[in-house]
């Protein structure tokens, strides 16, 4: 709580103005300790502590002793309601003989290899499409982005809806078209329902990617594009030696975001199959919470979560270094 | 065609003519949009159909409403625990967005103009915090609200969003004062005002469309959040709208898609409209954050 501080601090002050108009007078007002403690109250080391204080206990509480709290549940046998003891590796030797923790980790992979894969072209296309000369383009930019402020959870139910295997509207419309004689099985079949969780995410992530990268097209001077049409490049020839390469630094860090919110997926997989059918599309944090908090096994849904943080970890590093050489880049 | 008017930005795209746009820019864009808008118009639509109508495509066709009807939202609002979820996601939302915004305002202000020694290496370990997932932290925090007694309250849910708030809001600001010119700071130092009265008067002021952002990003993102109400409350009167949707109103293997879909449209509904007031804000806080 900064508050009375900076009200002393305040009081100190007045005290040093009437002391700067009378040196006679100051002398006699604040005595030497007193001075002492006002210059301590103003430096800067101790104002910032204070000002950072409020975030930064919260942080160090709620945060960085949860994440200890974590790496350490995950090596006890801890369970809902005893706090466990230490017994090492154990819970990791026991998940990597895990047929279920295996392919959990191949869907969390599979996951978010194919999303992203998906969610790159197409964001990055629907942000060069946004960028060119459009009638009502902030209406546009405005609805585009839609499926990603809305709650993940609530758009999740709509899918899932979609995805009914009596009355999904794909299979009724696939019907009426004369594609397939009999509605899909979205979700009860483990690689139909594998698809269609993609499906779901690449629908919320698209917008993430697009509007992002449409900010960093926007920083592109057209005149580079005029200069290279001059030279003679045809359109892909510019998208691919002039747009790409200035747009580079952009799609690695909106990357890490998306790989990182896409590996660490937990609301769209529990709303729409929670991880069925036969933990098809169970993903690590599904995972986690079902033998975590469902089943009581703390330490074994705590080493899960743990089992995430290396790619975490790989993550923030590739990020670090994305925007490391974009400072770079801007100082060039 | 339409006539958009031609801005030195558009560069040379003047000389394309209609044909080739209609078939690379609005072709392309309206197949794009529809994917994108197509949930949302089911959703929609499937709130207001009556059951009759829900589950018979033979005499009916599916994308259309043919008598409309309000029994899927007066039954959500008799029948289930649904207006309290949404005052319970509405107070904690506020409260954890006022928290978040104070912490964030003060630690920005910190980092940017104090420049205290270390001060960088806050700046960079809040981008850290920013980048680590709920999915890790949900169980040691669930040991933690258990312990302070928390367990099915929604004050544990104001004291643990501001985790994932406060690293992105900070982030924002400090952006956004360093675009603030530290002259007039240094004026009103020499005024006689304190750090405190600096940060209120002088510097806050000139933030307000950077704080706009961040409330924004702020409250969008605690309506949205699940994991943590999920793993942190157990009865449903305590429950936030996505969680008391997913959990509450499905009976067993019957599901009542209109009362569903009614669920989550409402549920929408607050984000959207602020969302629409301050789409400007929302776009720059989400762009400015990844630019800084």
């Amino acid at each position: 709580m900064p508050l009375p501080i900076e009200a002393e601090e305040a009081a100190l002050r007045s005290v040093a103005a009437t002391a700067d108009m009378h040196p006679s007078v100051a002398r006699t007002a604040s005595p030497p300790q007193r001075r002492a403690r006002m210059r301590f109250w103003q430096r800067r080391g101790f104002l910032g502590v204070m000002f950072i204080l409020p975030a930064g206990a919260l942080l160090l509480t709620l945060l960085v002793y949860p994440l200890s709290l974590g790496l350490w549940l995950g090596v006890t046998d801890a369970t809902i309601g005893t706090p466990g003891k230490f017994v090492g590796l154990a819970n990791f030797a026991s998940l990597v003989r895990d047929s279920v923790f295996q392919l959990v980790v191949f869907n969390t992979i599979f996951y978010t290899v194919v999303a992203t894969a998906i969610k790159f072209p197409l964001g990055l296309y629907l942000a060069l499409l946004l960028n060119r000369r459009l009638p009502f383009k902030s209406v546009l930019r405005a609805v585009v982005l839609l499926p990603f402020v809305v709650p993940t959870v609530l758009s999740a139910v709509a899918f899932w809806w979609i995805f009914d295997s009596q009355f999904s509207v794909i299979s009724w419309a696939l019907v009426k078209l004369g594609l397939i004689d009999h509605y899909i099985d979205f979700l009860g079949d483990p690689w139909n329902a594998r698809w269609s969780v993609i499906a779901a995410n690449v629908w919320r992530g698209v917008p993430f990617v697009a509007i992002t990268l449409l900010a960093g097209l926007q920083t592109i001077p057209p005149s580079l594009h005029e200069a290279a049409m001059l030279d003679g490049a045809t359109a892909w020839q510019r998208f691919w030696h002039v747009t790409l390469p200035l747009l580079m630094p952009i799609v690695a860090v909106v990357m890490t975001f998306s790989v990182l919110m896409t590996f660490t997926d937990f609301q769209l997989i529990y709303s729409i199959t929670r991880g069925g059918p036969i933990n098809a599309t169970h993903l690590l944090a599904t995972l986690s919470f079902e033998r975590a908090i469902t089943g009581g096994h703390l330490g074994e849904g705590a080493a899960i979560a743990d089992a995430m943080v290396p790619f975490l970890v790989g993550a923030i590093l590739i990020s670090f270094f994305g925007l490391q050489r974009r400072r770079g880049r801007q100082g060039a | 065609m339409t006539k958009a008017r031609r801005r030195p930005s558009d560069g040379v795209q003047f000389l394309e003519r209609t044909p080739a746009r209609l078939l690379t820019l609005y072709l392309p864009l309206g197949l794009i949009m529809a994917f994108l808008l197509f949930p949302f118009y089911w959703m929609t639509t499937t709130t207001f159909k009556p059951d009759a109508e829900l589950y018979d495509f033979v005499h009916f066709n599916p994308l259309w409403v043919a008598h409309p009807t309000l029994e899927h939202i007066t039954a959500l609002f008799t029948d289930t625990d649904y207006p309290s979820w949404w005052i319970n996601t509405m107070l904690v939302t506020v409260g954890a967005t006022a928290i978040s915004l104070v912490a964030s305002i003060c630690g920005a202000y910190g980092v940017e103009r104090l420049r205290f020694r270390g001060s960088s290496y806050v700046g960079l370990a809040i981008f850290l915090a920013y980048l680590v997932p709920p999915s890790i932290l949900f169980i040691p925090l669930a040991t933690i609200v258990f312990n302070l007694g928390l367990f099915d309250s929604d004050w544990a849910l104001v004291l643990i969003y501001p985790t994932f708030l406060v690293p992105f809001c900070t982030w924002l600001l400090i952006g956004y004062f360093r675009s603030i010119p530290f002259e007039l700071e240094e004026c009103a130092l020499i005024d006689g005002a304190t750090r405190l009265q600096i940060l209120l008067k002088v510097t806050l002021p000139l933030a307000v469309p950077g704080v706009i952002s961040a409330g924004i990003f702020a409250f969008t993102l605690s309506w949205n959040e699940f994991i943590y109400a999920l793993t942190f409350i157990s009865s449903s009167e305590n429950k936030t709208v996505p969680v008391g949707a997913i959990t509450e109103l499905v009976n067993g293997d019957v599901y009542h898609w209109g009362g569903l879909m009614a669920a989550a449209l409402l549920g929408s509904i607050p984000v959207v409209v602020l969302y629409s007031f301050f789409v400007e804000y929302y776009v720059s806080s989400l762009t400015g954050a990844l630019k800084e």
